[in-house]
């Protein structure tokens, strides 16, 4: 019978995407697989003997919906392996490019990825011929976050500004004053959107969960900070690999992390808010508290108002740099390559994404090591599954499916696509 | 039109990374006035309703990588009346080129500590050397207003207005002033297919050829001129292989320099 199940799994891989595989004994849950069958791409791999200086253009196109977060790992990897500081007003201008990047990915989540599920569609186009202002508030606050990406990087997807060092290029201060008219009102339609999202129906969901986001005295997190977990692990970046393990599991091309000895972790909106809440600007958790939010949530399906909250935080941010920006006299710092290694670790809207690079002296990598956030995230997903199935077994399997979509949609996968295509094969014997 | 004569789109995924299809809904302007000229019938990405095919105009995204996708794309063409490649990795293969110059189980065992667990082709190939494509699309990613210009195209049953020519057209007509003969800054606009409007150059970079090369290009010519100003052959032969390194005119070029390497 265990045979049979795995053939039709194959058949699920025909299809060429994700997939979820469940097993339901005697009216009990007894096995639960989430299959990813994006077919890898090898990027660890044709990195060695590419040049530093390579490595933002080429990590970039590992995905072209955070292509921002990939870009500033490695910057900030490169950066540490040759002992080069970049602060400022060029450290600055990294935070605001981020924002952008949130905002756009969030409110794409948001609005077109998720709100579906709470409101009974089956996309945001459907969803528009019944709310055709909100789908449209959802696409202009997605646009807002792109123009920031789009004016300092050249472009939405795959910018090509980024350098490691700074910038190519750097704006001056008039010309950011279009983005900052866009910003206010994408602060207010942010507020909104919190509002908004505070009033969906939630399953009542908590779980006991080990959250891991970076941790910055001084600012809610994007680039820097230390390693934090709510269950004691307080790490610097560089130590990374002595905490989390990658398994390689037979049913998924992305590998499973984990932290070793202790097992799953979550990582994303929810972990950075629940770990930072206090670093927050105070309009943005003045709003977090008018949701109803306290300064700890343990239900990954609100993490929908979290991810509303993290778009305010954004906006906010983005005006305070814009406000505050002057241009800086180079684009960019002076780099000299070096051999050794080095290690970056940034807040992508899906949670940290780590990046290690060896050179040789001429900055040509001989080593790269990638660890993208949903493969952080795959075993607290199926985690999630284990304990959230049980409670709906009773329900026909097509609601079952939505139910567990949704479930999965909560973490923003970054193979979107793939848990869209989710294909749900409920054995029951 | 009567709504239920709308062509119906379908848009599928290879190896990728997501990003041109993602475009499509960047285009946050048009969207839904693009929704209501066509009826999205397959588009995992933004979509989970499913329209069963056969499809007016498919989409496609990514390159092929696994026997499996192999023998999807020849499904997607057969119910496919129109099929229109977007991106590097369909059109050329992409980045995962890469490992066409390399032994893949080399790569395999880097990356996977389980390497029996993969299943991968050798090498990596654009949708057009599988199946017939009505028209290729290029870009790292795509543009979208090109991208735009396409689905129009389409509608209104002519050929879509893409220009060959390259990235130094869109450079001249942005007011740039070429990186490469002011700042001696090596740049592979000469070659390069246009169509991002020439952006690299305006931050004050060489291009990088995301967009692959143009209507015959002279690579050669090209590549003296990288030598004029002093770039390592390794570094030129890294030059053509990025998203486009596979494309012939650049693999060629490449080859020609690493075998110069090599005497």
């Amino acid at each position: 019978m265990k045979n049979k199940t795995i053939k039709v799994d194959y058949l699920a891989r025909v299809e060429g995407e994700g997939a979820l595989y469940v097993k339901i004994k005697d009216n009990s849950l007894t096995d639960v697989k989430l299959k990813i069958f994006e077919p890898p791409r090898f990027f660890e791999a044709f990195l060695q003997g590419r040049n530093y200086s390579e490595a933002p253009d080429i990590t970039a196109r590992i995905c072209g919906i955070c292509p921002i977060a990939y870009q500033m790992s490695a910057v900030h990897a490169m950066e540490d392996a040759f002992g080069v500081t970049v602060d400022g007003q060029l450290r600055a201008l990294r935070r605001l490019i981020y924002c952008g990047e949130w905002i756009e990915s969030h409110a794409l989540h948001v609005y077109m990825l998720h709100a579906p599920d709470f409101l009974g569609y089956t996309d945001a186009i459907q969803m528009a011929k019944d709310h055709p202002a909100l789908v449209q508030r959802g696409l202009q606050l997605k646009k807002a976050g792109n123009e920031i990406v789009a004016f300092l990087g050249g472009r939405e997807i795959h910018p090509i500004n980024v350098r490691v060092g700074g910038f190519y290029k750097v704006p001056a201060k008039r010309e950011l004053e279009p983005l900052a008219e866009r910003l206010k009102w994408a602060r207010d339609a942010a507020l909104e959107t919190v509002r908004w999202t505070a009033t969906l129906d939630f399953p009542d969901f908590e779980q006991d969960y080990e959250f891991v986001a970076l941790c910055h005295p001084g600012e809610y997190p994007f680039n820097e900070g230390r390693l934090v977990s709510n269950k004691g692990l307080d790490i610097s970046v560089r130590d990374y690999d002595d905490s989390f393990v990658e398994e390689h599991v037979p049913y998924s091309n992305a590998l499973h992390s984990i932290i070793k000895g202790r097992g799953a972790y979550f990582v994303g909106p929810l972990a950075r808010y629940n770990l930072n809440f206090n670093r927050l600007s105070p309009m943005t958790q003045e709003a977090a508290h008018s949701a109803g939010l306290s300064y700890v949530c343990n239900n990954p399906f609100q993490s929908i108002i979290v991810r509303s909250v993290e778009i305010l935080y954004a906006c906010d941010e983005a005006l305070r740099i814009i406000d505050q920006y002057e241009r800086p006299d180079k684009p960019s710092v002076q780099v000299q390559p070096r051999a050794g290694t080095g290690y970056g670790c940034t807040e992508a809207p899906r949670g940290i994404l780590y990046h290690r690079y060896s050179t040789d002296d001429n900055g040509v990598i001989i080593d790269a090591k990638i660890v993208p956030p949903t493969s952080q995230n795959q075993k607290t997903i199926e985690n999630d599954l284990w304990q959230f199935i049980p409670k709906y077994l009773d329900l026909p399997s097509e609601k079952l499916t939505l139910q567990c979509e949704q479930a999965i949609r909560n973490y923003d996968p970054c193979i979107s696509c793939a848990t869209h295509f989710l294909k749900l094969y409920v054995n029951r014997e | 039109m009567n709504k239920n004569r709308k062509p119906k789109l379908a848009v599928w995924k290879f190896a990728s990374c997501d990003g041109c299809q993602l475009s499509l809904l960047n285009c946050e302007d048009e969207l839904l006035t693009v929704a209501g000229k066509v009826e999205i019938a397959y588009f995992p990405e933004a979509s989970s309703a499913v329209v069963k095919g056969p499809y007016d105009l498919s989409l496609v995204e990514g390159s092929v990588t696994t026997q499996h996708d192999a023998a999807r794309i020849q499904k997607i063409r057969k119910v496919s009346k129109v099929l229109v490649t977007i991106g590097a990795c369909a059109t050329a293969g992409g980045i995962q080129t890469l490992r066409n110059f390399k032994n893949v189980n080399e790569f395999i065992s880097i990356v996977y500590a389980s390497p029996k667990y993969i299943e991968t082709l050798d090498k990596s190939t654009s949708i057009a050397s599988h199946v017939h494509v009505d028209f290729e699309l290029q870009g790292c990613p795509i543009n979208k207003r090109q991208l735009l210009e396409v689905l129009g195209a389409f509608l209104y049953g002519r050929k879509p207005n893409v220009p060959a020519y390259s990235v130094c057209i869109e450079c001249k007509r942005r007011g740039t002033v070429c990186v490469m003969v002011a700042q001696g800054i090596p740049c592979l606009g000469p070659v390069t297919h246009a169509g991002c409007n020439a952006i690299c150059p305006a931050y004050n970079r060489g291009c990088y050829s995301c967009y692959g090369p143009m209507e015959t290009p002279n690579t050669a010519s090209l590549s003296s001129w990288f030598a004029h100003l002093g770039v390592k052959e390794e570094n030129l032969v890294r030059s053509f292989r990025s998203f486009y390194g596979y494309s012939e005119p650049f693999r060629k070029e490449s080859e020609a320099h690493e075998n110069k390497d090599r005497r």
